[in-house]
């Protein structure tokens, strides 16, 4: 009788907790600053895929990694898509729309705050309580802040996925490749001290892994 | 302990091996007996157990195959009395449909009669009346007198022809009359040829009806009887109905698949695409209710048709509540095949959507081009989804025939693997019976030596107990004790 009892209560305590969400959240920062501004068309490929991959429920949002990242000023779209099939295509509709207004319209940035990206991010998915979390970075990874801008800050990326995208060759790293190679390492290392998951993805034509 | 150090005691290992072999022997020797029994009994146990368990199967067998003849029986003496039933039906509707109208039908058969009687008579020939003249003319004939007689022969002759034609047309007239009245008979005639006719047809209905009767009526109490024969027909007719049954049920169920695969897109836009219920998705559960509900729906209607019998309780309702039932049963199918329509167009229009926004985010501008015979794959979808919810009203019919079949191949089943049980547990009693026998003889060939002896022992003992009750000396002392 007491266990029926004991039972009976787990199963109910079990029908009365939250449901786990299985939806995925996408931050995807674009890099506008310098010279990979020029990169910038490139991204729009990228945000078209996780357009088509993404299904109701999910959570996207594009922003642009310039001077001062920090601030939802600079994103560019975001959307929750609904949970009809239909609504969430006039939504991405509307997203991809806007997304190539941002293309046309990218001005090149003359410093570059990747770090401050990233917090927004961090806050952006955090606030969406998504199950699945996912942070693009589309960039060289070459961090350059303006004076003044204190980013020496530790990143909370306890389920997150960081994935590095395009990270193209500065002419600094054909001088010396170590350069290169040290920049993702410091990344990577930030990122896992962080709690997080670090991943490079160079190939634009092959990207069925990511989401 | 080692094997090596066991063969240390004496200095040669091979004499202590030698030593312990014998030793070992022996002891097995003395343990024979004892070891003998044991696996006599262990045996014996095994193969007991085995042969019990073999009777109990059987017994089980026996009885749920007492048990399925007369599942077997009942079902068979429930349909046959349905078929009776429908008989006597469609006999009643026979005699209702032709006999109900016999007193008019006779009534009109008799006037038929009377009025061709009336008529006959009528038409019956007068014979044309003899003529009186003659005589008459032959005495004016013989009058002696000048010229008087010829006058009156004039007159007379006059008068004849004159009445003579007034007769003939008399006669021409009541002749005329008369095939009137004949020509006015074949109506009659007719008429009383078709009603016999009609009625000759209805008899020998009803007779090929009561030849039919009595034949399901001789295999009814077959049945009832219980005969061999009739059980061995029963259980054939219902294997075959439950195999045709069964791949009728799984035409349904592909016909059911599609019509989910109709309406499970379109779901998602009224209860949600991602929301699930343990794993599976809710709009997939909402389709799949939907279709069961058309299911149920069918046999409901089925059942108030009175087609199926799976309810007895809706069976048993009032005609009125039935027939209210049957139109209910109706508008709710309606309704629901109107809805699956819609779901239909509207999966289209769907996919339609998702093909161009697709399109958009490949950038690729052949997916809005819109294809002009498009309107005919809409209009097949709604089709299918407002025709498939009726069709499967039918599956009811399959679905009473399988449940009632089930029955018995599940019997049959059962009664197969419990003989093949009973079998397997009797070979292996008498298995382990001869097991037994194969571990003695077994023990003892290790034993070969001292069995030998032992042999060699007890023949020497057999042939010395012989030789001493064969001496001469031994007869005498013998009989003299008997003496």
């Amino acid at each position: 009788m007491k266990s029926r009892f004991v039972v009976g209560a787990a199963l109910l305590l079990t029908a009365c907790s939250p449901p786990v969400p299985h939806n995925t959240g996408v931050y995807l920062l674009v890099d506008t600053s310098g010279s990979y501004a020029k990169q910038v068309t490139k991204a729009q490929q990228i945000i078209l895929f996780a357009l088509s991959r993404l299904q109701p429920l999910d959570s996207f949002a594009v922003a642009r990694i310039d001077t001062a990242s920090f601030t939802e000023k600079n994103i560019v779209a975001k959307a929750t898509f609904d949970d009809r099939p239909s609504t969430t295509n006039l939504q991405k509709r509307a997203f991809a729309g806007r997304v190539e207004k941002f293309i046309d319209d990218t001005k090149a940035a003359p410093f570059t705050d990747i770090t401050g990206g990233l917090l927004q991010a961090i806050e952006f998915l955090n606030e969406k309580q998504t199950g699945r979390k996912e942070i693009l970075i589309f960039s060289d990874m070459k961090e350059d802040l303006a004076k003044g801008y204190m980013r020496n800050i530790p990143l909370d990326l306890k389920g997150f996925e960081v994935v590095a995208l395009n990270v193209t060759k500065l002419r600094s790293d054909n001088f010396d490749p170590r350069e290169y190679l040290s920049r993702l390492e410091a990344w990577r290392a930030k990122v896992e001290q962080g709690g997080g998951r670090w991943r490079v993805i160079n190939d634009l034509d092959r990207l069925d892994g990511l989401l | 302990m080692h094997m090596t150090s066991l063969l240390t005691f004496t200095p040669w290992p091979a004499v202590s091996a030698a030593i312990m072999l014998a030793l070992l022997i022996a002891a097995l020797y003395l343990a024979r007996h004892t070891a003998h029994q044991a696996i006599h009994a262990a045996t014996s146990a095994l193969a007991r157990g085995f042969r019990l368990a073999a009777h109990s199967v059987t017994h089980a067998e026996e009885r749920l195959s007492a048990r399925n003849r007369d599942v077997l029986l009942a079902a068979g003496r429930e349909a046959k009395e349905r078929v009776v039933e429908r008989e006597f039906a469609r006999v009643g509707d026979t005699v209702r449909k032709d006999l109900a109208n016999y007193p008019d039908m006779h009534r009109r058969l008799g006037e038929a009669i009377i009025r061709i009687e009336e008529d006959q008579e009528k038409a019956v020939e007068v014979p044309p009346e003899a003529p009186g003249w003659a005589k008459a003319i032959a005495v004016v004939a013989n009058i002696d007198s000048r010229n008087t007689g010829t006058e009156i022969l004039a007159d007379i002759h006059k008068s004849m022809v004159k009445a003579h034609g007034e007769a003939m047309n008399d006669y021409r007239k009541a002749s005329g009359e008369r095939h009137a009245l004949l020509r006015k008979m074949m109506p009659d005639w007719r008429m009383i040829q078709e009603t016999l006719g009609r009625v000759n047809t209805s008899v020998v209905s009803v007779i090929e009806r009561a030849l039919v009767i009595d034949r399901h009526m001789q295999e009814y109490e077959a049945i009832v009887r219980g005969e061999d024969r009739a059980l061995s027909v029963l259980s054939s007719s219902s294997l075959v109905h439950f195999f045709v049954s069964m791949l009728v049920l799984a035409v349904a169920t592909a016909g059911a698949a599609i019509n989910f695969t109709l309406i499970a897109r379109p779901m998602a836009e009224m209860v949600g695409g991602t929301s699930f219920i343990g794993l599976f998705r809710t709009a997939d559960i909402a389709a799949l209710v939907i279709i069961m509900v058309e299911v149920s729906m069918g046999l409901f209607l089925m059942e108030s048709l009175r087609i199926t019998r799976l309810f007895p309780v809706i069976g048993a309702l009032s005609d009125k509540m039935r027939v209210r039932m049957i139109g209910i049963t109706l508008v709710i199918l309606l309704l629901m095949a109107s809805i699956e329509a819609g779901l239909a167009y509207m999966r289209e229009v769907l996919l339609q959507d998702e093909l161009a926004t697709s399109a958009l985010l490949r950038s690729d501008n052949t997916g809005a081009m819109v294809n002009e015979h498009h309107w005919i794959t809409t209009m097949a979808q709604m089709g299918m989804g407002f025709v498939l919810p009726f069709a499967l009203v039918f599956v009811a019919i399959p679905f009473e025939t399988f449940v009632h079949s089930l029955r018995t191949v599940l019997g049959l089943t059962g009664i197969g693997v419990l003989r093949a049980l009973a079998l397997i547990f009797r070979v292996f009693g008498n298995g382990c019976r001869h097991l037994g026998t194969l571990a003695q003889r077994l023990y003892d060939l290790p034993l070969f030596v001292p069995l030998w002896i032992e042999a060699r022992h007890t023949t020497a003992q057999q042939i010395e107990r012989i030789a001493r009750a064969t001496k001469p000396g031994h007869d005498e002392s013998l009989r003299e004790v008997q003496l």
